[in-house]
């Protein structure tokens, strides 16, 4: 069929005006992106030296380093990863390949996405009454690192299964036709394909439970310590509320420090999503279903 | 345990030089009666009857009533139009459609003698003795060497020079030593389509089968590669029985020594065995009309 030419030009015009539009939005979000971290290299670069990086804060925070402070955000997250990726990969794994296709796993993986759009605040007071009362560990790093762990969960066991049905059925049937009894199948073929997948997800949540003030506000985190913590009953100091606690409750900070402490906190997150990145890129390579 | 692979070094070779995809019957039907002999003389094990058996997904019954001979050491074509369940057959071979959920498998099916279906057969066992290669190469993501020993490793084998000759050996049943011997540790993913397809006839010849099942296992590859697979098969016949469902009749008429022509008639009835017999007369000479109007074309 021809075209008229009359329609032939209104649908290049709306071609071009659609790929400027497109165009318009992405740059408005790489933008916004670029201009955050430009700002806050920009503000935060000059504070960055040794003694920030290996000193405790003087004065209240206005003076000194952040030692105490990175580390406490360090133990947070490795001990939130430890207990969060085992329980939510296996969880996700059950989900994926044994729960029965019924309305109780619909409803659970529906609770699950809902978990997953809980306002962290919510998490906070809930880890304050569940881990810090009820179970009596106090303000401490294990409280702080459940409630964290409640919030990370969902998100783990959504990339888990996600990444699980990326594995196609052929794989699973092969190794089924070998002999292999399904735990086998997927310990030694689906888990292993699947772990990039994974591995990009529970990065994503445990960035994202790294830079969390609310939920640690009220289950362990504190304002000023002389050493790192030296116990998983131990209260702690953590990047993002060190940033809260200066801006908020102390007359004249240091802006340059707080500036700095956000640069150590977007650059440590990233550095590690680069590192997962690039290894992913390198597996994935290879997988070309 | 009959020994699967017993393939000397010039038996791989001819694999690479024999004959032209229409390669003539009477050199095949040649071949075949060979082959009987040694299997009527010797301990050939790998045969399958089949006695009424029937398949139903759910309430719907798709096949319906097939009793069926499938003999030793020699190819055994499924032939007929698409939805005809001749994948499905060939899955109750391996009780694979064990896999699938709301399969009942009805009637009777022995491997040499020994029901399949009842819980006296363990799934497991029965899929070591009877190896399947899919549509599609879907060899694991991990090396060569390690997709071979897959099955052997599954089998409890950790003995690395024991994994290593089984390796070896698989790998020259499938015609692909020679390609891949220097490379084992190279990821399967690099290996072109043709080759992860022999790479899959490998990995199911390392658990020592009695019986390889093949669901169109060319159908997603070039002609050369066909070739190569085709090649593998006449080669592998002599030492274990080949089930191979195609799409493709000269395919079928090319390789095999039988064949099992399977119609669905209608959608509300059941498939059914039309008619089964040695290839070279099902080509020639078929009994039913339905054989030759699907083996000349008109339909399908």
């Amino acid at each position: 069929m021809t075209m008229t030419a009359g329609r032939r030009r209104r649908a290049r015009l709306s071609e071009v005006v659609a790929k400027a539009v497109l165009g318009a939005m992405a740059l408005a979000v790489i933008g916004t992106a670029l201009f955050a971290l430009g700002y806050i290299v920009y503000n935060g670069i000059g504070a960055i030296n040794w003694e920030f990086l290996t000193e405790v804060p003087k004065n209240r925070g206005r003076e000194g380093g952040i030692y105490p402070v990175i580390v406490g955000t360090f133990y947070l997250v490795v001990g939130t990863a430890a207990i969060t990726l085992p329980i939510g990969v296996l969880a996700g794994v059950h989900l994926s390949e044994y729960a029965p296709r019924s309305v109780a796993t619909r409803s659970i993986r529906l609770a699950i996405t809902n978990m997953a759009g809980v306002p962290s605040i919510v998490y906070g007071l809930f880890g304050l009454a569940a881990f810090v009362l009820l179970a009596n560990f106090g303000r401490s790093l294990i409280a702080a690192a459940l409630t964290l762990t409640c919030m990370t969960l969902p998100v783990v066991i959504t990339a888990t299964e996600e990444a699980l049905r990326q594995i196609p059925q052929d794989l699973r049937q092969a190794s089924a036709a070998l002999g292999a009894t399904k735990l086998r199948t997927i310990r030694k073929v689906v888990l292993p394909a699947a772990a990039p997948g994974i591995v990009t997800g529970s990065i994503l949540g445990l960035a994202r439970a790294a830079g969390e003030t609310a939920p640690i506000l009220f289950t362990g985190a504190v304002f000023q310590m002389r050493s790192v913590p030296d116990s998983p009953l131990s209260q702690f100091m953590a990047l993002p509320y060190h940033i809260y606690a200066q801006v908020t409750s102390v007359p004249d900070w240091n802006r340059t420090l707080v500036w700095g402490t956000a640069l150590v906190l977007v650059a440590g997150v990233s550095a590690v999503s680069v590192v997962a990145g690039v290894w992913r890129s390198r597996v994935r390579r290879r997988i070309k279903w | 345990m009959v020994t699967a692979l017993q393939l000397t070094d010039d038996r791989t070779t001819a694999v690479g030089t024999s004959g032209l995809p229409f390669t003539d019957f009477t050199d095949r039907a040649d071949e075949c009666a060979e082959d009987r002999a040694e299997v009527n003389a010797g301990e050939a094990r790998g045969s399958f009857t089949l006695t009424d058996v029937s398949v139903a997904y759910g309430r719907e019954v798709v096949i319906e009533g097939v009793d069926m001979y499938i003999p030793p050491r020699a190819v055994t074509a499924l032939i007929g139009p698409s939805g005809c369940g001749k994948s499905t057959l060939l899955r109750c071979l391996n009780r694979m459609n064990d896999e699938l959920g709301n399969v009942r498998v009805g009637g009777t099916i022995t491997l040499d003698g020994q029901p399949i279906m009842g819980k006296t057969m363990d799934p497991v066992e029965l899929r070591m003795r009877v190896g399947q290669v899919f549509q599609r190469p879907n060899p694991f993501p991990m090396s060569i060497y390690d997709n071979v020993a897959y099955g052997p490793r599954t089998q409890g084998i950790r003995r690395r020079d024991e994994l290593d000759s089984l390796v070896e050996e698989s790998l020259r049943g499938a015609a692909l030593w020679e390609e891949v011997k220097k490379s084992l540790k190279k990821h399967a993913f690099e290996l072109s389509g043709g080759q992860q397809q022999r790479l899959c006839i490998a990995r199911a010849l390392a658990t020592k089968p009695e019986v390889v099942l093949m669901d169109e296992p060319a159908s997603a590859l070039d002609p050369i590669s066909t070739q190569q697979i085709e090649d593998t098969v006449a080669v592998l016949k002599q030492s274990v029985t080949i089930v191979i469902v195609t799409h493709n009749m000269q395919q079928a008429a090319r390789i095999s020594d039988n064949t099992a022509f399977m119609l669905r008639e209608s959608l509300e009835s059941p498939a059914h065995l039309i008619e089964m017999g040695d290839t070279k007369r099902m080509f020639t000479h078929p009994e039913d009309s339905r054989t030759e109007s699907y083996i000349t074309g008109r339909f399908g």
